[in-house]
């Protein structure tokens, strides 16, 4: 904006309340990772303690480092997960926006419809259908359902047709390439910024998912880190010393999160009703 | 913005242009092709879940003699009885009532905070540094899942870790248990509105941001307020987005299920059916009756169709831009 304008005291300290409220519960992880068991249910709130290092080789020590398996086993869900399905949504974003084919209005309306279906109806039939497959409690159980994502797809749509202009195809194909190959070489390095948007979303809704892998899945190893440190709380309950492993554990896992987060800012400047990335 | 990509192919100069760059020949089959494993994927992870989940709401098993050996126990059609069986089931009302109440503090809270937020941001009455902190700041929220975001909170929640129960007590008032009957429902929306205002507000700030500027300046000339110009011009021009966050947030919120689970072993307060959506998981896991389970999801899928579609129909929208 170009013009100047008076600061305002309001709008500073409305935003900056907004901002402390949201940081507290970080901020707080932060201390009471610093904590021992005792001093987690005794010491004020706020006031750090030296025992963060302890809670560290605690939380790493468990069952054999069962922590840091859950952690591998989120990173292969959520990495894989979405990677496969941004593919897959590039293609069919790709084939909805630059082809015309009979039954492409079908398609299209049936994929939005189904970014309108809530998850909920979804979860115990899929279990029961990758029962009968004898799939459940196998990391399949997790990924499969997660390559598909109607948000990706409308989205994919989206950038391609904004994207890839025709002429480009039309230049391509006259040069030779086939429509695998123009679709590898040509389209998907232009819709590259759109597709970071997709795999991010689908990234962080994998990541945070918990009910799918919840039913899912019945061997601890196997979890990935939301199902874990529910049922690290669980035993809490039972072992108030598990506290501080449930503590550190929630600490850690968010930093990578926060982290991919903060490096790749511009890419979740998403418009969700006109669909478009401000880049 | 076209749809329509289908040229006929120029054609080459001369015959051995022709052979050298003989221009790929498009097939009926491509775009199918492209789409095939996506549908294929549909097809089996949202479309058979669905008609499944519908099939099984309107079966029962039948238990024959006294229920002994594999073939006492058959499978048949049940009618609606699964539906009469959820719809009066003493747990599922209240848990409707606590979710419908649940939605009213959570949505009309996160997207008003949300708009507050991204409309302070867009005013650019702040330095530039505090408008990146908060920005930062207040998105930071949702690279929390709600598991954990849930278990960060219950914990300060508790009355011998949270710090307003210290900062109460030293002034020496009594302070409420936030995980007592009464509150429970305030500390869950509290985690919903906390992890989804950061989402909502980068979704309504990008809509401002692309508004040219030049729509208030005039206004802002003729020495129309702030307030004014975010009143009849700002939040006009980003209904839209509006409209879809909150059929997004509807949604979400009626599928309320990993903050009240990870908030139980803290607060005895909730119940194993607490929301509708955990009954569906007792039923399914607990008690082994898939039936009751399909009948009661399919209800809380109708639910949110209805609701969603009423909304969209009522604000006189499509769901999404299908004619761009």
């Amino acid at each position: 904006m170009t013009t100047t304008l008076r600061r305002s005291p309001l709008a500073t300290t409305l935003l900056l309340l907004g901002a402390a409220y949201c940081l507290l519960p970080v901020l707080w992880v932060l201390i009471a990772s610093s904590k021992s068991s005792a001093e987690l249910f005794s010491t004020f709130t706020l006031a750090p303690s030296t025992h963060l290092f302890d809670n560290f080789a605690d939380l790493a020590g468990y069952r054999d480092g069962l922590y840091w398996r859950w952690m591998g086993n989120t990173v292969v869900y959520a990495g894989i997960g979405a990677a496969v399905s941004t593919l897959i949504s590039a293609m069919a974003g790709y084939a909805l926006a630059k082809f015309d084919f009979p039954g492409k209005g079908t398609v299209f309306n049936v994929i939005l419809a189904g970014v309108l279906v809530p998850g909920v109806i979804l979860a115990i039939p899929q279990y029961l259908l990758l029962a009968k497959l004898g799939m459940t409690n196998t990391y399949w159980a997790v990924l499969l359902p997660s390559f598909i994502s109607p948000y990706g797809i409308y989205l994919a749509r989206i950038f391609a047709a904004a994207a890839v202009p025709t002429e480009i195809l039309e230049a391509s194909r006259i040069d030779g390439a086939g429509d695998w190959r123009t679709f590898g070489t040509v389209v998907l390095p232009m819709m590259r910024t759109g597709l970071v948007t997709v795999f991010l979303f689908q990234f962080v809704a994998i990541w945070n998912n918990f009910m799918l892998p919840y039913i899912m899945l019945g061997d601890d190893r196997l979890y990935p880190i939301t199902v874990g440190l529910n049922g690290l709380l669980n035993q809490g309950a039972n072992q108030p010393a598990m506290y501080t492993s449930v503590v550190t554990g929630a600490l850690v896992s968010i930093i990578p999160l926060i982290a991919l987060f903060l490096t790749l800012q511009r890419y979740w400047q998403v418009d969700l009703a006109a669909g478009g990335v401000k880049a | 913005m076209s749809l329509i990509t289908t040229a006929a192919p120029s054609k080459p100069a001369t015959p051995a242009a022709a052979a050298r760059r003989r221009p790929a020949a498009r097939r009926a089959g491509t775009p199918y092709a492209f789409l095939a494993p996506a549908l294929i994927l549909f097809a089996a992870f949202l479309a058979a879940p669905i008609v499944y989940a519908g099939y099984l709401s309107l079966r029962k098993v039948k238990v024959s003699g006294l229920g002994l050996g594999a073939k006492s126990r058959t499978e048949i059609w049940a009618g609606l009885d699964n539906y009469t069986r959820s719809l009066t089931d003493p747990d599922f009302l209240p848990s409707v009532g606590r979710v419908g109440a649940y939605g009213l503090i959570v949505v009309p809270t996160m997207l008003g905070l949300a708009l507050l937020f991204a409309l302070l941001l867009d005013a650019n009455r702040t330095r530039e540094t505090v408008g990146k902190f908060a920005r930062i700041s207040i998105f930071l929220p949702y690279a929390v899942p709600a598991v954990v975001a849930s278990l960060l909170w219950g914990f300060l929640y508790l009355p011998r870790v949270s710090p307003i129960n210290d900062t109460l007590e030293a002034l020496g008032i009594s302070a409420p248990n936030l995980l007592s009957n009464d509150l429970t429902l305030w500390a869950v929306a509290n985690i919903a509105v906390w992890g989804g205002t950061g989402f909502n507000m980068i979704v309504i700030y990008t809509a401002l941001r692309a508004v040219p500027t030049s729509l208030y300046e005039s206004a802002r000339i003729d020495g129309a307020s702030e307030v004014a110009i975010a009143w009849r011009i700002k939040i006009p021009i980003v209904m839209p987005s509006l409209v879809m966050t909150f059929v997004f947030s509807l949604i979400a919120t009626l599928q309320v299920f990993a903050e009240p689970m990870t908030l139980k072993p803290l607060a005895n307060t909730i119940s194993t059916t607490w929301t509708p959506l955990m009954k569906v998981y007792r039923d399914a896991f607990a008690r082994n009756d898939l039936y009751a389970a399909a009948a009661t999801s399919v209800i809380i899928a109708l639910a949110t169709f209805i609701l969603s579609f009423g909304f969209l129909k009522l604000v006189g929208r499509r769901a999404f831009n299908q004619e761009d």
